[in-house]
């Protein structure tokens, strides 16, 4: 799937910039990519080094099971097939929480750790577990309360009140994360058993 | 702003939490902390060629206005069902990079205002939802997962209705 979309992009993009005559808009942006790509690498990659410490502090601590535990009567609803106090769980929490505090950057390295996690509970290594779909579904949803970022360009902009978006962000969150749920459980009523995979 | 400042205080709060717990565990904290750097520094740079080929593909598309005619073609149908054109490529960018919609979402309230319409459905947008194709390609990737099955789907649908409900809600609301 990812070697249909990536090429696809890449193919669109320049074939349709070669009609309309406009391939130098291209040129430039394959030449100035290494600067772009280096500063947003760079920009991120402490932040991520950073949580990565954090989170290891709280795993030496037991904090992250402890999370798991609290959050297990709800995490046993959207994720049926991970086992009671599974770890999985505790990196779920975190990555979750994070993404709910608008720190998107810093949530990844909780998120790898859950897919490790998950994988290990996986039959089959290299097919998506019905638990890594709902997990993906929940993180491609967003489920942000406090925008932080989107509130602090606001600031910077000069909005009248910032944190007015709160609202409609928290509404949007909700009803899309609700939404993503239900797709994510029709996906596997209608396909899930089909595929045969879990 | 209070709210401001709650959100100013959540994540010191959490780091100080974190680390105080710790402490009363007796976990030896500096040693921790630095293990944790180690595995996150190997994180980042294994995600690192992930980053890239994202990136690099979605510029490509951006930069070569595709998205803007489509768009600018099918803007009759947009208007009838009352769908402003110009949050669409932001609207499209958002499931493939959050990097990439972060920066047309500043682009439009620089154009429009920060209290405009569109430079509050663009701020909706940027918050509702997050990039499913980013992440679905770094988390499956890292793990060596070779078959998606329905995911890319049921997170495609997710964001198309992050995108609807945005519009919904700020026409509604301001």
């Amino acid at each position: 799937m990812m070697n249909k979309i990536w090429g696809a992009f890449i193919v669109l993009g320049i074939v349709f910039s070669i009609l309309t005559n406009n391939v130098e808009l291209i040129n430039n942006e394959i030449i100035s990519f290494p600067n772009e790509i280096l500063d947003i690498f760079l920009s991120m990659l402490p932040l991520m080094i950073i949580w990565s410490g954090i989170m290891n502090i709280a795993k030496d601590a037991g904090l992250l099971d402890k999370i798991a535990k609290f959050m297990s009567p709800v995490f046993n609803k959207i994720f049926p097939d991970i086992p009671k106090n599974h770890e999985s769980l505790g990196y779920i929490a975190s990555n979750l929480t994070i993404n709910m505090l608008g720190i998107h950057n810093a949530s990844t390295p909780f998120g790898l750790k859950a897919m490790k996690s998950l994988n290990e509970l996986n039959k089959n290594k290299k097919v998506a577990s019905r638990s890594m779909i709902t997990f993906l579904v929940l993180n491609t949803s967003g489920v942000t309360i406090i925008a932080t970022d989107i509130i602090a360009i606001r600031g910077m902009y000069g909005a009248a009140n910032p944190t007015q978006i709160l609202l409609t962000t928290i509404i949007a969150t909700i009803v899309t994360t609700v939404f993503g749920l239900t797709v994510d459980r029709i996906f596997y009523k209608l396909r899930g058993k089909k595929d045969g995979f879990d | 702003m209070d709210l401001i400042k709650i959100s100013n205080m959540l994540i010191p709060f959490v780091v100080l939490f974190i680390i105080v717990y710790a402490i009363r565990k007796k976990i030896g904290i500096y040693d921790s902390f630095i293990k944790g750097c180690k595995e996150g520094l190997e994180l980042s740079i294994s995600i690192f060629p992930y980053l890239i080929a994202m990136l690099f593909a979605t510029n490509i598309l951006v930069k070569s206005n595709l998205l803007d005619n489509v768009f600018s073609f099918f803007k009759p149908f947009f208007d009838l069902i009352k769908v402003p054109i110009e949050i669409l490529p932001m609207a499209v960018m958002r499931p493939i990079s959050g990097n990439a919609s972060f920066a047309i979402m500043i682009d439009l309230i620089k154009k429009y205002g920060v209290d405009s319409y569109l430079g509050r459905l663009a701020a909706t947008l940027q918050g509702s939802t997050d990039t499913t194709i980013y992440v679905l390609s770094l988390y499956f990737g890292s793990i060596g997962i070779k078959k998606i099955r329905y995911s890319l789907w049921a997170g495609l649908l997710t964001d198309l209705m992050a995108i609807v409900i945005s519009i919904v809600l700020v026409n509604l609301m301001f």
